[in-house]
């Protein structure tokens, strides 16, 4: 019974829309850069994906406590210092805990700070919403984000490498997709992917 | 590698859109057509040449006082100040300008190209004359890909019918895909 309620609550109502209905890469077709970038390896993304699921819910708890104090003029570079006081932490973390993570990462650590979904979520929801539901948004949108990540660095990696996770998987026989592991064939994947999210979700654009 | 080379380098066999990856949120967002897609480039190259150009003495100075794990809030800062300053001042004195590309500034803070061509330097360790050439390159590499891609979808308007799924911009996905196949012809050409 308490599951059913659960279902008409605003929280799962938020959930359900940063992960699903409204997710960031294959509907609204944001942090395109990084989810590319990142891809050919699976331990890569999962890595990006937390790191950027930690980086939104760490930003939004701060901007939404602040949101009454901000002057709206002077409201975007304050979201930038704020995004990347975090995104310090991430890559400080990750030199500390994952050197062999952070080296092939490489600059895309930083570039959280200018990944649009970050930027998306404080602006479109943490400035005009309580703590609570802020910090459930940013875990949603991180989600959704990393979800579609890992899903295309599995296919990019056992096509590219023949393995998963490091391990092989494929028979001795394969030959590797080097295009897979290069830009052509993230762009590929990804375009494959939101093709079929959006004709499974039905949510189609209207304009060219 | 000399100026020269990194020049040509940045614009073609490294693409900064195109190799790398970067300023993909604007560039599908904002080529639809041609004239945008050609103002948004401009004030790119305008913005990432002159943020490298002050990122690079700031940088100096931070290595000099050992405290380099601030360089992506210093980075970040300097760049929206000098996107605002741009602003205020092409408004001020040069209004004609401003009407060209001046509604792109504000959305150019938070253009990954911007903060990627600090990054690397840094990852590189350029010198001032690499940093500004590698600035310059990357940028004009990030206009010819914006071009390019309007271009290609304005044709496309007239005479494609995509599939559902994939009508707006999922299509720009593989249309990169395809124009990534052929700048990778590129490799080894300096």
């Amino acid at each position: 019974m308490k599951w059913i309620r659960m279902k008409y609550t605003k929280s799962y109502n938020i959930l359900r829309d940063g992960i699903s209905i409204n997710n960031p890469i294959a509907i609204a077709v944001l942090g395109i850069c990084s989810s590319l970038a990142v891809t050919n390896k699976v331990e890569n993304a999962i890595a990006m994906g937390l790191g950027v699921t930690f980086v939104v819910m760490a930003s939004s708890l701060v901007i939404s406590l602040l949101r009454n104090f901000i002057p709206s003029k002077v409201r975007m570079i304050t979201y930038m210092v704020i995004i990347s006081s975090f995104v310090i932490v991430v890559q400080l973390f990750l030199q500390a805990y994952f050197p062999s993570i952070a080296d092939a990462l490489g600059a895309y650590v930083g570039l959280i700070i200018t990944n649009c979904i970050v930027m998306g979520r404080a602006e479109a929801f943490a400035v005009k919403n309580p703590v609570k539901y802020s910090i459930i948004d940013g875990f949603a949108s991180g989600m959704g984000y990393a979800l579609v990540l890992v899903a295309t660095a599995s296919i990019r990696e056992v096509l590219a490498f023949g393995t998963f996770l490091n391990m092989q998987v494929m028979p001795n026989t394969w030959v590797n997709w080097v295009v897979m592991a290069m830009a052509p064939g993230g762009f590929f994947i990804l375009g494959l992917f939101i093709w079929g999210i959006r004709q499974w979700t039905k949510n189609f654009e209207e304009t060219i | 590698m000399n100026a020269f080379e990194l020049f040509i380098s940045s614009i073609l066999n490294n693409n900064i859109a195109l190799v790398f990856i970067l300023g993909m949120c604007p560039l599908i967002a904002i080529s639809t057509n041609v004239k945008n897609a050609r103002g948004m480039g401009i004030a790119v190259v305008f913005v990432v040449t002159l943020t490298a150009m002050i990122n690079w003495p700031i940088y100096e100075l931070l290595k000099a006082t050992d405290t380099t794990y601030v360089s992506f809030i210093v980075f970040i800062i300097t760049i929206a100040a000098t996107v605002q300053f741009l602003e205020i001042f092409l408004e001020r004195f040069i209004p004609k300008l401003y009407n060209a590309f001046g509604i792109f500034l504000p959305l150019i803070t938070v253009n990954c190209v911007v903060l990627a061509v600090s990054l690397f330097f840094v990852n590189r360790d350029y010198n001032f004359v690499q940093t500004t050439t590698f600035a310059f390159g990357s940028s004009v590499g990030w206009l010819l890909a914006i071009v390019l891609v309007a271009g290609l979808r304005e044709k496309m308007h007239k005479i494609a019918n995509p599939p559902l799924g994939l009508k707006g911009k999922a299509i720009v996905f593989f249309m990169l895909g395809i124009l990534a196949l052929a700048f990778m012809g590129f490799t080894g050409l300096v």
